[in-house]
């Protein structure tokens, strides 16, 4: 029987082999790294670089013909003084503070619940998971119906509580409860990841801990703080960085379900951006608000990161 | 305190880090406060400050 790496160096014309054999084996290393790093580079790397030097100028994408003018830091300025934009972030850290209060609560609650052995346990977890399953474009257009005044279930739900009338009331238009439902249709959707990571948390510790906990008498109550929640905590920190990224950039859903408004008052610093990007065209001008929200996701990001790696270190 | 100081002029990983985060923390906090539009405006400098520092300072020695 032939060796076949003794055959695919027989295969390999003579001048390559002899190139390939000159090689040490970092170079060769390098060699097969070298293509996603060229990747990484055209990819991520030069499009912000390039993000930044566009923020120094008036480019317009709409207008490629027209000349650019260096406008200097007019555009962060013009961003950093603006009453609008300063609103949109205050929406934004609405939304992401209490979407991730409720995220964590209710999913780290649904995981302790869940992690108790009980007849139907999977299927039930099976049943919780399915709308982080869902694309947000379909939430979004469901939520909608759900949200309608006349036909929609969520005002019939109200009505059949509180007695106010349907129709007097609507979830998504004027009279602030717009704000609350969209967090309500992301806790919907996302509370499911949440659990499920608590869920890997809780399943990782180890009973033995628990047992010898109960030999010292420690009480139910002492063993969730001091047992369940510094074990889970690591999990949660990080089901908290990815909702909190993803959360600080949401657009898909909130768009669908109300495009920003009544007024601005659902209008989150990203379908802001877009806004400003893909239909005003001051491309110059968004690229200096991507650069400000990428600088403060980054630095949040890196913060949280650090925090990580200390709690599991511990 | 005194130990925190002494980190500092030593260039110390720990309470540089520190530093860094307070600012990257405070600079978020400014940029969504409902306040005062003053601190709104100075929030993009001191996260990107805090930022940058804590780029730099994570190189430090412990």
């Amino acid at each position: 029987m032939t060796d076949p790496i003794a055959a695919a160096a027989r295969a390999t014309p003579d001048p390559l082999a002899r190139r390939i054999r000159g090689l040490s084996d970092r170079a060769i290393a390098w060699l097969f790294v070298a293509p996603t790093i060229f990747l990484l580079l055209a990819i991520n790397i030069f499009p912000l670089i390039w993000t930044v030097r566009l923020s120094f100028t008036n480019y317009r994408a709409n207008r490629p013909n027209e000349e650019v003018e260096w406008v200097g830091l007019r555009n962060y300025i013009r961003i950093l003084t603006d009453d609008g934009i300063w609103a949109n972030m205050q929406t934004t850290a609405h939304f992401l503070f209490w979407t991730l209060f409720f995220q964590v609560l209710i999913g780290f609650t649904l995981a302790w619940l869940i992690n108790r052995k009980f007849k139907g346990n999977d299927l039930l977890t099976t049943l919780i998971v399915l709308p982080m399953m869902l694309s947000p474009a379909v939430v979004g257009n469901f939520w909608t119906f759900l949200y309608q005044p006349q036909i929609g279930l969520v005002n019939y739900v109200v009505e059949l509580v509180t007695g106010t009338p349907a129709s007097s009331f609507s979830m998504l238009g004027p009279g602030g409860l717009a704000k609350w439902s969209i967090i309500l249709v992301d806790t919907w959707m996302w509370t499911p990841f949440v659990m499920l990571i608590c869920l890997a948390g809780l399943r990782s510790i180890p009973d033995y801990i628990y047992e010898a906990a109960e030999i010292d008498r420690a009480s139910k109550w002492r063993q969730f703080w001091t047992i369940t929640i510094p074990m889970v905590l690591p999990f949660l920190m990080l089901a908290v960085l990815f909702r909190g990224i993803e959360n600080f950039k949401m657009f898909d859903m909130v768009v669908l379900l109300t495009g920003g408004g009544p007024g601005n008052e659902t209008l989150l610093a990203s379908i802001d951006l877009k806004r400003e990007a893909f239909e005003k065209w001051r491309t110059g001008y968004s690229s200096a608000y991507a650069i400000i929200l990428f600088v403060t996701v980054f630095g949040l990001a890196s913060i949280y990161v650090k925090a990580l790696n200390k709690v599991k270190e511990r | 305190m005194t130990r925190f100081l002494s980190g500092l002029l030593r260039l110390r990983r720990g309470p540089w880090e520190l530093l860094a985060t307070l600012l990257i923390g405070l600079g978020v906090f400014m940029l969504m406060q409902p306040f005062a539009l003053a601190l709104y405006t100075w929030s993009f400098l001191v996260t990107l400050a805090g930022t940058v520092m804590f780029i730099i300072v994570s190189h430090f020695p412990e």
